[in-house]
């Protein structure tokens, strides 16, 4: 059956390759280190279906979060944190998907490393471009409000840009695609007002 | 506390392909993220685009044979636009999301690892607010576990994903067509009006000229 599962896989992978291959790469638009959208796209698609078959599960990101500030919060105020309404349907503790934000850590920091891409950069060139030379206060308190917004929003709607915008919108889910209009719609406009404005 | 160490392992092994892919696609990237959202780089979209088609011939033939089950999350429609609203403007402001922050903390992007720590905090706000949210989503509508074929009874899930890769395979020749067409005059164009741009709008040119530097 696994095998099955494998030879899908690859027969799926086969036709992607060739297209990325003749519609991917325009030489000079994208840095040598890093790999055609299409080519890891279709990758990221194979990896959510295996994840379906070895792992039951639909891959997302964001609930390893609110169980990563659990597992703090019973470290720092166990009392308080196991009386709470949320930790008591979803206990916190250390999961599959703590550990897939885990490694996504490794992986990315041994892409980087693998194409000599590592980088110690506190504020991206665009912003940089954008804010100015002196602007690391706003750019951290920017990082920091961003950050509460997008995982309390990713909470709120269920799920995250790999939770459904990929996992649930492969599924057909109509939750998942209202929810990635919403992503979509968001993230225009606020990105409109910041660097158009 | 732990989940089996067999499933510890397979999630962590997912992680390391997932943040290799997301670090070698370039979304792991400040400029390629906010570039989606100001419709410049479509690098998000093409990634994006591509996972959900192949995942979903994937997904849907593994179901259709026995092998997976499908896990539909839930429509709850208050949650879904009020959360997905304020987590499209909280990944425009922090410009990674979820995923691609943790693989631009590998990647050893300082903002982002500031970021993670907002998103602990995001998470722990929610957690502190579920008791009171969770009833309100719920009187706003909730669909249940409802799928494209669902909504529109009697359409197999074959029609919807033929319409996804059609329409994928269709945009993804129209843009080989107009890379391959008039490019090779086009950067010939380019190098002259550069300053018109400047002068003409000097955030634009900006923004054009960030967008260059790749490393």
């Amino acid at each position: 059956m696994r095998w099955l599962v494998v030879s899908a896989a690859v027969l799926l992978l086969w036709p992607t390759m060739a297209l990325a291959e003749s519609a991917g790469a325009h030489p000079g638009e994208y840095s040598p280190a890093a790999w055609s959208p299409y080519l890891v796209g279709a990758l990221i698609g194979l990896l959510s279906m295996t994840t379906f078959y070895f792992s039951n599960k639909p891959l997302g990101a964001s609930t390893a979060y609110a169980r990563l500030a659990g597992l703090i919060g019973k470290v720092l105020a166990p009392r308080h944190t196991e009386s709470l309404k949320y930790y008591r349907d979803n206990k916190p503790k250390i999961d599959w998907e703590v550990m897939l934000v885990l490694g996504a850590i490794v992986g990315a920091f041994l892409a980087a490393w693998q194409g000599g891409e590592l980088t110690g950069v506190w504020l991206p060139a665009k912003w940089e471009a954008r804010f100015g030379a002196e602007s690391l206060p706003l750019r951290l308190t920017a990082a920091l409000i961003g950050g509460t917004l997008m995982a309390f929003g990713a909470r709120l709607a269920g799920g995250c840009t790999s939770g459904h915008g990929i996992s649930g919108a492969l599924q057909l889910s109509v939750g998942s695609w209202i929810a990635l209009l919403c992503f979509f719609v968001g993230g225009v406009g606020t990105a409109l007002l910041m660097f158009r404005i | 506390m732990f989940d089996p160490p067999a499933k510890l392992a397979l999630g962590l092994f997912t992680g390391v392909l997932f943040g290799i892919l997301l670090q070698k696609g370039r979304a792991a990237k400040f400029h390629v993220i906010l570039g989606q959202f100001l419709l410049r780089d479509w690098t998000v979209v093409k990634i994006m685009g591509t996972a959900v088609a192949v995942g979903a011939i994937g997904v849907y033939l593994l179901a259709g044979l026995g092998l997976a089950s499908l896990h539909i999350k839930p429509f709850l429609i208050g949650g879904v636009i009020l959360g997905g609203a304020l987590f499209g403007c909280g990944m425009a402001i922090l410009g990674y999301c979820p995923g691609t922050s943790v693989a631009a903390c590998g990647e050893g992007s300082r903002d982002a690892m500031v970021g993670v720590v907002g998103m602990l905090a995001g998470a722990l706000a929610y957690v502190a607010l579920y008791p009171g949210l969770q009833p309100i989503m719920e009187s706003l509508g909730d669909w249940g576990e409802i799928t494209l074929p669902d909504l529109f009874a009697g359409t197999s899930p074959w029609f919807w994903i033929a319409i996804l890769v059609g329409a994928g395979t269709l945009l993804l020749l129209i843009n080989t067509v107009k890379a391959s067409g008039p490019r090779p005059a086009n950067s010939g164009i380019h190098k002259e009006p550069a300053d018109v741009n400047d002068s003409r709008n000097s955030a634009d040119g900006r923004n054009r000229r960030a967008f260059v530097p790749d490393r």
